[in-house]
Order: structure tokens, then sequence, then C-alpha cells
């Protein structure tokens, strides 16, 4: 690793001006992505700031009205095993224990989950081929290179990388809110506005800016979130990231469903929302096995696969149908 | 001449080596930058240590390299194997992945200190029992991650292969398909995993 200095921060204001002043700064907490993405010289911060011990950002607050606040230190695990998140919404658990390996996620926080960077070989390569996101203007290696595990949505001719993260997925699907403390105080961003697509400069992978640290995660109540599942596809039954994932919850009304909340992962550069299918799918049967793949295929008209990853659009689809039933059946 | 094992003779040629070296051209090679150093105060296997340590180091070269417990291995060092598994605080953790800089405070047990005062830990033993290792390169990392493992059943946390995370969950429900998923983390490549399932298996029926 290249050398870098590293220091800690009295509170949270004191972090965010840190963060907005110092050159080359970049905040740490379990340094999972971070220190591999250091090792491999695919980031190369001047100077860290150890968030772990900054007060009011871990822990796990039960909301009345059913909602829950994680704070961005919580541990992946530590969430993941939280009784009530296990009951109330599922889909998160689930987001959480289909990632990584139980040494991660007892050393992931929740804010490092949601803005880890792509894996991408291209990008995480440091002295490798040439990478927008890491050299902003350098190309595309993937675009026309090995992109099997690349976008079918929203991707752009400058990037075609997509979102690992699981859980970020179940998030999207239940309307989660980030809670950012910047310059300027606090702000919640709604987590469909969090991660962006790559356009015309892909270096971003939000719309966070200098100062902004992510201090928690709400999760408002949804109806949709109790009967709830992920479902996750990748080349490994474990420790793997996603081919395509499913984040699905249903409310289901005399064997209809009611409402549907759909998003996929490993499909784009952000945890990709299926709009037209949730509201294709209201009033479908959850037995119509044939009028469920008509709801789910509207938003795939969309996909534009590249040259490896052309089984994403059908796998996609059905990995959509299963857990749209697994949600189902759980209602 | 005093009888040296393995990793004793091998640092004392690395010392003679070394100096070899420094009298050699090699002495003309431009000077490394010296990064600035952080002061450190944990506890390892029950011993109070205090070291300064450059920002970069990793908790797994500070274990071998400052500390000689080298029993902690270093397999991939990009956080994939698991071979460099050990506790921190009493949960599972990467020492490859985590910067030694920020564990000030923390107590944290390797493989060197799982010992009881009667003998190998039981998962040790299980480990021998049903012949869970070929080459023993893994074995530390994955022995640290079976004691893990059972300590995780028993607080009821679920994993990816519980059929319904919203149900408490047991000691009782581990299964050796619980098993494969939770060890997933800590790969062999002599492929002992049927055996490693078994000695974890075993341990957690004996409660």
């Amino acid at each position: 690793m290249h050398s870098f200095s590293i220091t800690t921060a009295a509170d949270v204001d004191d972090a965010v001006r840190l963060h907005a002043t110092e050159h080359g700064l970049a905040f740490i907490a379990g340094g999972t992505d971070l220190v591999g993405l250091m090792k491999d010289r695919a980031s190369r911060p001047a100077q860290l700031l150890d968030i772990n011990r900054l007060p009011g950002m871990s822990g796990i607050v039960l909301l009345a009205d059913g909602g829950v606040r994680i704070g961005a230190l919580a541990r992946m695990s530590e969430v993941a095993a939280h009784p009530e998140i296990r009951r109330r919404m599922p889909v998160v658990a689930e987001g959480l224990l289909f990632a990584a390996s139980g040494q991660l996620r007892n050393m992931a926080s929740m804010g490092g989950n949601i803005l880890q960077r792509t894996r991408c070989s291209y990008f995480r390569d440091g002295d490798g081929p040439p990478c927008n996101k890491r050299v902003p203007g350098s190309g595309c290696s993937a675009r026309h290179g090995i992109n099997r595990h690349h976008a079918i949505f929203g991707w752009s001719e400058g990037c075609v990388a997509t979102h690992p993260s699981d859980v970020a997925v179940a998030l999207v699907a239940l309307d989660a809110v980030v809670h950012v403390r910047g310059r300027d105080g606090e702000r919640a961003i709604p987590f469909a506005d969090f991660h962006r697509l790559p356009g015309e400069a892909s270096a971003a992978d939000t719309v966070l800016g200098p100062g902004d640290l992510v201090v928690a995660i709400e999760v408002p109540a949804r109806a949709e979130a109790s009967a709830s599942h992920y479902l996750k596809l990748r080349d490994r039954q474990s420790y793997e990231f996603a081919l395509v994932s499913v984040a699905a919850g249903v409310v289901i009304e005399g064997g209809r469903i009611r409402s549907a909340r759909l998003a996929m992962g490993g499909v784009a550069h952000k945890p990709w929302r299926l709009p037209a299918a949730e509201t294709n799918l209201e009033g479908v049967e959850l037995t119509d096995v044939k009028a469920l793949e008509n709801a789910i295929a509207a938003d795939f008209a969309d996909a534009r696969p590249l040259s490896d990853n052309g089984f994403k659009v059908e796998l996609g689809k059905r990995a959509v149908l299963r857990a749209v039933q697994v949600a189902g059946s759980r209602a | 001449m005093t009888s040296l094992n393995r990793r004793e003779f091998l640092g004392t040629s690395g010392m003679a080596t070394g100096a070899l070296a420094a009298g050699s051209s090699l002495q003309a090679a431009p000077r490394i930058a010296v990064a600035e150093t952080v002061s450190v105060h944990f506890v390892v296997n029950r011993e109070a240590r205090s070291m300064l340590v450059e920002p970069r180091a990793t908790l797994l070269d500070t274990l071998r390299e400052d500390l000689g417990l080298t029993g902690t291995k270093k397999g991939c060092d990009r956080g994939e194997c698991g071979a460099c598994t050990v506790h921190v605080e009493g949960l599972r953790v990467l020492s490859c992945m985590t910067l030694t800089a920020m564990q000030d405070g923390k107590h944290i047990t390797t493989i060197e200190g799982i010992e009881t005062a009667t003998g190998l830990h039981p998962v040790q033993a299980a480990f021998i029992d049903h012949d869970g290792f070929q080459c023993g390169f893994c074995t530390s990392g994955q022995i640290m991650s079976a004691i893990a493992v059972l300590a995780e059943a028993a607080e009821g946390w679920p994993s990816a292969a519980t059929s319904d995370v919203t149900r408490p969950f047991t000691t009782a429900d581990l299964s050796p398909s619980e098993i494969r998923e939770r060890m997933s983390g800590n790969l062999c490549r002599c492929a002992c995993y049927p055996n490693i399932v078994d000695a974890v298996l075993a341990v957690s029926r004996e409660g």
C-alpha cells in the first residue's frame, strides 16, 4: 500500500469540516472495500479519517410507526441478526446475509456498504487498462471488453459498471432514506436518488460531495416489507457477487397482488427499480404465472445487453418472477 | 550448537542476508519516505501491548511481523480466502483487511490464544478427530471462523441458508448446509470441506 496518514475527529461536524477542507481525505469505517482498493492501487487517499468512534452514528432504533433507523456505523451482521428487522423487513436481513462472508459482515458498516465501489475488474486494477471511473477521460475498457458481469440498464458509452451492494437493492425497494450530514447541516436523500447513473461522467457513484458523511439510513414502514424476499443468483452459491438479484415485497389480498415493490441488483450503475412491473402486477393473481410474467416483462423492454451479458435479460425476468412468488408465499 | 526450529532458522538466515545486502550497492538505492507512526494500545491473547505502527500496517502484518504470532496466515491478502481470520472484541474478522491503527483499545484473539487450561480448544480437537485438514495452511483461519460460527448460532444469528429468517435461530438448527454457508468465507484448496463441516457439526452437537 502507498503511504498515508490516519486521523480521527472529535464529532460528526468536525469530520465533515475536515473532509470538506483537507485534500485527498477519505473516511474509513469497516475498511473492507477501501483497504482492498488501496492494496490494488485503485484508490490512493493521502489521509484517512477513522470515523468508527464518532458519536451518534451507531445503533438501530425501532420507530413507533414500524420503520427502522439504522446508524451508518451499524455493522452488517448486527443489522441482519436484529430480530425486529428480520420480522418487519426480511428482505433487508436477507439482502445482508446473502452478501460477503461472516467475517466481512462483522467488519463492514451499513454506510460503507451502500458506498462500496463497483466490482468491475478494469476499475479495481489500479495498474490496469483505461477506466473512466478510476481515471476520468481515459475510456471504458469494459464497454467492448469482458463485460459478462456488467450493466444491461442505464449504462453509457463511458461506463457499463454495476453497483455491487445487495442490501441497497432491498433499501431502494422499500423507499429508504439516506441521512447525510454536510457543510450545510443534515439532509435526507431518497434512496432512489442517492446513487447516480454514469452518463457523461462516471467517476462519482453517488450524489455526495466534499464534506458529506452518511450518518443513518431510515427504512419507513411499508406494508410490502413484511412479505418480502431477496433472491440472489450468482456463479457460486455463496460468497460471491450477484449476476442478477431481486428485492421483492408484496401485499396480497384475496390471492391477488394489491401492491408490489421491486428492485434489481447486478444490472445497472445503481439499484434498479422496476416501476412498470410494480404497476402491472396490481390485481394479478399470485398463482397466474402467465399474467405475472407479462406484468414483469414491461421493464425489460429497456434492456440493452452488452456483448457478454445477454443472458441477464431472461435470467432477470425469471428471477423477478421467483422473488415475487416467494414474497407472496410469505403474506 | 543449539537446535533451531524452522522459523528461527529462516529468521536467522534472513538477517544474515540483510546484513550482506547492507554492505552492497543496494545501500545506494533511493530512500523510501518514512511515514509517521501511530501509537496503538491493545490486548492480544490476554496480553496488553503498546506499539508504534505505520498507518498502512494491516492487523495481519502487525500480528505476524511485529508480534511474531505467525499462526495467523496470509493467503490472498485481499479478504477472499479467510486464512487471516482472528477475533476482535469476540467477533471474527479478516486481519488482512483492517488497519492496526484502528485497533486501539481492542481485545484481539488469534489461534495462539484459544487453547484452554486443559489443552486444545474443542474445535481444535474436533478438526484433528475429523481429519479437517491436509496441508494445514488454512486451518488456523478455519478454526477461528468455526469458533465464531458456533457463538453466532448460539446468539441466534440466521444465515443465507436459513429458510425463514423471521423465526428465532438456535444451535440445534445448525445443519450441514447451514455450516457450509457460514464457513464459506474460508477457502481450503486441499478441499477438506466435508471433514471441516463434520468437525463443526460435532462440536455443535456436543453443546
